[in-house]
C-alpha cells in the first residue's frame, strides 16, 4: 500500500508539471502545423507568467492577471508574426529573439515595479488560482485503490490543468473536423494551394499565431498564478523547448502530444521524488541526469525507434507567390 | 458577341525591368480547345494567372460572357467561373483527394455536413466526365496523371466553366498525356471552354481549335489549327525559320569506345528496371535509346554514369572496365572521359541556388585551373563561366546571376556547357531538351551532332520520339528493362511505336 500512495503522489504531480508542457506543445502544434516555427514558445510563456503575475498582484484578481498573460503573450506571438510572415523574416532568429527580450525585460520590469530582485510579490487569496474538488471526492476517499485514484488524482487540480486536458480532444478536433483546421494544415504542407484555392495565406498564418500566443499565455499563468504563487526570474527554465521536444516526438499530432507531455511530465516528477534518495544497486541518481532525461529520449527515440518525424513540409519556409 | 466566352483588351504587366505582357487583346469562343504557345518566357504564364487572379495587370480589361469584370484574386477567378490547372500542382500531398477538392469550398465551419455533399458531387462529376478517382486516397501515393485528374476535379467542383491549363503535359508520359487530350475533348463536348498553354506544337496540332502566338510577351497571331501548320507555327513563335529537321552528315563509326554487357539493375525498391542489357557505343556516332518513360532507360543512364549501383554485368569504357556493381563513383568517370548530361537538371545537374559561374565547374571544382592552393580561384572560374557563356549563348550573360533566374533552356545549356567543354570522349546525355524551347533546341541539337563530328561517342535518352529520330545514327529501343529492337533512324514512327509498346515483331505488325 505504500508503494501505492508513492505511485499516486508521482502521478499527482506528473500531471501538475505536465499542464504548462501541454499547453506550450499545443500552442506551438497550431503554429507549426500553419507553417511557421516557434522556437519561442520559452519565451512567451516567460513573459505571460510575469504579466500574470504582476497584475494578479496589483489588481488582486486571478483572472485579470489570466487576461493580462494571455494578453502579452499574444502580442509577443503577434511580433513573431509580423516578422516571420509579413516581413518573410527567419522564423528561428526571430523565436530566438523573443526568448531573449522575455528573459530580460521579465527581470527588468519586475525590479524597477516591485524591487524584490526580479520575483513578483507573493499571490494570496483571490489572487492566485485554487483547486477544485470534483464531486464527491471526500465521500468516497476511502474505497481503496479507485477512491484513491478519484480523490487523490483526478480530483483536486486547477481549473487551468482540467482546461489544458480538454484542450487535447479540442485540438483533435478543430484540426480534423472544422474548416478551419483544414485550411490551416493545408497552409503548413503547401500555401501554394490554399492561395490558388482564394483563401488568404497570410490571414490563415496570422490566426495560427494568435491562436499560439493565447495558449502560451495560459501556460505562463498556470505557471506563476497556480503552480505557484508568482513570478520568479527564469521560472520556465526550458519547460518551452521540453515543449518543443514533445511537439516533435508526438510528430505535431495532439493526442501524442499529450502522451509525450505526460512522459517527459513523469520524468521531471520522478526527479524531483528521487533528489537525494539511493535506488538499489545504482545508488544515488545525479538529478542533472534525471533533468536531461527528456532531451536524451527525444534524441534516441526519434533516431530510430518511433520511426520519421516529418514536420509539415511549408514550416520555416516564408510564402511568396511564385513569379 | 455571346459566343465569346473571354475577351481580353489591352493587357500590360510589367515586372521590375520585365515587360511581360504587353498591349495582349484576345478572344476566346465558348466551347472550343484554345491553345496558347510560345518559348518559355514569353509570358503565356504571366498571361494566365492575370486571368486567374494571382498577379493584378497594370492595365487592360477582362471580359468573361461579355460582361466586364475585375479580378483580384482567385476567388473572383472561381466566382466568374474559371478554373487553372497549374503547372505545378497546387495540391497538399499527405491530404486526400476528397480534402484537396474541399479546401478553400467546405460551405459550413464544420466539415462533416460538407463532406457528404462533396462525395456525392465528386461521384456525379466522376461520372459525367469520366474521370475516375478514389476520393480517399492520398495525393501523394497517386501518380501524376491521376494527381493532374485531381487538379481537373478542384476546378470543376468549383463551377468552372472556363479551364486554364497551364503546361500540362510536362510531367506526363506520352500514354498519360493521350489520355488527358481525350478528358479535354470529353469536356469540350460538355461545352467546357478549355484554354491550354503549351510550347509543344504536336499537341496544339493535336487538340486545339484555335491557337494563339505568343512571343516576348506579344501576342503575335491567331490562327484556326485547321488552318495552319506546324512550321507556320514555329516560325510565329520564334520569329524566323526554325529547322525542326536536323542537318547532318552520315555517321563515320571508329572503334568502339563504350560497351556494356548483361547489364542489370534494381531501383530503389528493388525491382529489376534494367534486364541484361548490352550494346556498344562507337566514337563518332550517335546512339539513341527511345521507349515510354519508365521503361529502364533512366536507371541504364545512372548505372553507366555511376550513380546507381548496378546488381550484374559489364561496362568497358575505352577498354577498361568500369566496376558498376560496385566502387564506380561519377567523378573519377569524369576523370576517365565519361561526360554525363542528367536526365533531370535541376534535381542533379545544377544546384539552382548557385551563382553561373559556381554550376559550370560543379563536379570539376578540383581541377587546379579553377584552384590557388586550397581556394577556389574566383576570376578563372568567372572568366571560364565567361567563355562557355558566349560560346553556348547562355542568357543572361551574367555568371553572377543565380542559377534559378535562368529559363529551362539556359540551365540546359550550363549543364551542357559544364560536361561538352571537358571534351569527354563519351557523352551521355537524358532528355537534353526536355522543357526547353525551340531556339534552343535547335542549339542544342547542333552541339551534340558536332561532339559527333569530332569523334565523341554520344549516347541519347529521350521520351520524344521525334528528337531520337532526328539526331540517332542508330536507335535502340527498350521495353520492360530490354533492348527489344534496333532500327534505323529513318524507321518508320509506327515501327518504332509499336516496339515501344512491347510487340516484338513491329515489322510484321505493322504492315
Amino acid at each position: 500500500m505504500e508503494y501505492f500512495d508513492t505511485l499516486i503522489v508521482i502521478l499527482q504531480s506528473t500531471v501538475r508539471v505536465s499542464v504548462p508542457l501541454i499547453l506550450a506543445a499545443l500552442a506551438g502544434l497550431y503554429s507549426e502545423r500553419a507553417g511557421i516555427f516557434d522556437i519561442g514558445l520559452e519565451g512567451k510563456m516567460l513573459a505571460a507568467a510575469f504579466a500574470g503575475g504582476a497584475a494578479a498582484a496589483v489588481t488582486g484578481s486571478a483572472l485579470t492577471g489570466l487576461g493580462a498573460a494571455v494578453l502579452v503573450s499574444v502580442c509577443l506571438a503577434l511580433v513573431h508574426g509580423f516578422a516571420s510572415i509579413t516581413q518573410r523574416g527567419n522564423q528561428i532568429v526571430s523565436g530566438v529573439a523573443i526568448n531573449f527580450i522575455a528573459l530580460g525585460a521579465t527581470v527588468i520590469l519586475g525590479q524597477a515595479w516591485f524591487r524584490q530582485g526580479g520575483r513578483t510579490p507573493q499571490l494570496s487569496g483571490d489572487a492566485r488560482f485554487t483547486t477544485v474538488e470534483l464531486p464527491f471526492a471526500a465521500e468516497i476517499a476511502d474505497i481503496p485503490v479507485l477512491g484513491s485514484i478519484y480523490s487523490d488524482l483526478l480530483s483536486g487540480h486547477f481549473l487551468l490543468t482540467y482546461l489544458a486536458f480538454m484542450m487535447i480532444p479540442f485540438t483533435w478536433w478543430v484540426l480534423y473536423r472544422t474548416r478551419f483546421g483544414l485550411r490551416l494544415r493545408a497552409v503548413g504542407e503547401n500555401p501554394g494551394a490554399v492561395d490558388t484555392a482564394g483563401i488568404s495565406v497570410t490571414w490563415m498564418r496570422y490566426r495560427a499565431v494568435i491562436c499560439c500566443g493565447i495558449l502560451c499565455g495560459i501556460a505562463g499563468a498556470y505557471l506563476s498564478m497556480a503552480m505557484t504563487a508568482g513570478f520568479v526570474k527564469g521560472m520556465t527554465a526550458g519547460k518551452g523547448f521540453i515543449a518543443l521536444a514533445a511537439l516533435i516526438f508526438a510528430k505535431w499530432k495532439p493526442v501524442n502530444v499529450m502522451f509525450a507531455c505526460l512522459l517527459f511530465g513523469f520524468l521531471d516528477a520522478m526527479s524531483i521524488r528521487m533528489q537525494g534518495n539511493e535506488l538499489p544497486i545504482i545508488g544515488v541518481v545525479p538529478v542533472q541526469f534525471m533533468q536531461a532525461l527528456p532531451y536524451l529520449l527525444t534524441v534516441i527515440l526519434l533516431a530510430g525507434f518511433i520511426g520519421k518525424a516529418i514536420p509539415p513540409r511549408a514550416g520555416g519556409v516564408p510564402y511568396v507567390k511564385e513569379r | 458577341m455571346n459566343d465569346i466566352a473571354i475577351e481580353l483588351k489591352g493587357i500590360d504587366k510589367r515586372f521590375g525591368l520585365v515587360h511581360a505582357n504587353k498591349d495582349i487583346n484576345m478572344r476566346v469562343r465558348k466551347g472550343t480547345i484554345h491553345g496558347i504557345i510560345g518559348e518559355n518566357g514569353a509570358g503565356k504564364s504571366t498571361l494566365m494567372s492575370i486571368l486567374y487572379g494571382f498577379y493584378q495587370a497594370d492595365a487592360g480589361d477582362i471580359f468573361v460572357d461579355g460582361k466586364k469584370i475585375v479580378i483580384r484574386d482567385p476567388n473572383a477567378a472561381i466566382a466568374a467561373g474559371i478554373g487553372m490547372v497549374h503547372q505545378h500542382f497546387m495540391l497538399v500531398e499527405n491530404f486526400t483527394v476528397l480534402e484537396n477538392i474541399m479546401l478553400g469550398a467546405e460551405e459550413s465551419q464544420v466539415l462533416n455536413a460538407g463532406i457528404a455533399k462533396a462525395r456525392d458531387e465528386l461521384r456525379r462529376l466522376e461520372h459525367e466526365y469520366e474521370l475516375e478517382v478514389d476520393p480517399d486516397a492520398v495525393i501523394e501515393e497517386l501518380p501524376v496523371g491521376l494527381q493532374q485528374r485531381v487538379e481537373i476535379l478542384k476546378a470543376l467542383y468549383r463551377g468552372a466553366d472556363i479551364l486554364i491549363l497551364d503546361e500540362p503535359t510536362g510531367v506526363l508520359t506520352p500514354a498519360e498525356a493521350d489520355h488527358l487530350f481525350r478528358i479535354l475533348e470529353q469536356l469540350k463536348s460538355q461545352g467546357k471552354t478549355i484554354l491550354l498553354i503549351t510550347h509543344k506544337l504536336r499537341e496544339i496540332m493535336a487538340v486545339t481549335d484555335e491557337v494563339s502566338v505568343m512571343r516576348r510577351g506579344e501576342m503575335v497571331a491567331t490562327r484556326t489549327t485547321a488552318e495552319t501548320s506546324v512550321g507556320e507555327l514555329a516560325e510565329l513563335m520564334v520569329g524566323r525559320h526554325v529547322l525542326l529537321q536536323v542537318d547532318k552528315g552520315p555517321a563515320t563509326p571508329g572503334e568502339v569506345l563504350l560497351s556494356v554487357e548483361n547489364l542489370s539493375v534494381r531501383d530503389r525498391r528493388g525491382v529489376e528496371m534494367v534486364k541484361n542489357v548490352s550494346f556498344d557505343l562507337r566514337a563518332g556516332e550517335i546512339v539513341g535509346i527511345a521507349g515510354v518513360a519508365g521503361n529502364g532507360q533512366s536507371e541504364l543512364l545512372q548505372a553507366i554514369s555511376g550513380i546507381r549501383r548496378a546488381v550484374s554485368g559489364k561496362v568497358l569504357l575505352q577498354g577498361e572496365p568500369i566496376h558498376v556493381t560496385g566502387t564506380a563513383d561519377p567523378s573519377e568517370l569524369r576523370h576517365r572521359g565519361l561526360a554525363h548530361v542528367p536526365e533531370d537538371r535541376q534535381q542533379m545537374g545544377l544546384v539552382l541556388k548557385f551563382d553561373e559561374s559556381e554550376n559550370s565547374i560543379l563536379g570539376y571544382h578540383d581541377d587546379p585551373k579553377y584552384l590557388n592552393g586550397v581556394f577556389l580561384n574566383i576570376d578563372a572560374i568567372r572568366k571560364d563561366a565567361t567563355d562557355k557563356i558566349d560560346k553556348y549563348d547562355i542568357r543572361p550573360p551574367n555568371p553572377r546571376l543565380k542559377t534559378a533566374n535562368f529559363s529551362g533552356g539556359n540551365q540546359q545549356k550550363i549543364v551542357l556547357a559544364r560536361e561538352m567543354e571537358r571534351d569527354p570522349a563519351v557523352l551521355v546525355i537524358g532528355q537534353p531538351t526536355r522543357g526547353v524551347d525551340v531556339g534552343a533546341i535547335e542549339f542544342i541539337h547542333k552541339r551534340i551532332i558536332e561532339m559527333r563530328d569530332a569523334g565523341k561517342a554520344v549516347l541519347l535518352v529521350s521520351v520524344e520520339l521525334d528528337e531520337i529520330r532526328s539526331l540517332s545514327d542508330r536507335v535502340l529501343v527498350m521495353f520492360d528493362g530490354r533492348i527489344v529492337g534496333e532500327r534505323a533512324p529513318d524507321a518508320g514512327e509506327g515501327e518504332l511505336g509499336l516496339l515501344m509498346a512491347g510487340v516484338e515483331d513491329s515489322k510484321e505488325a505493322a504492315q
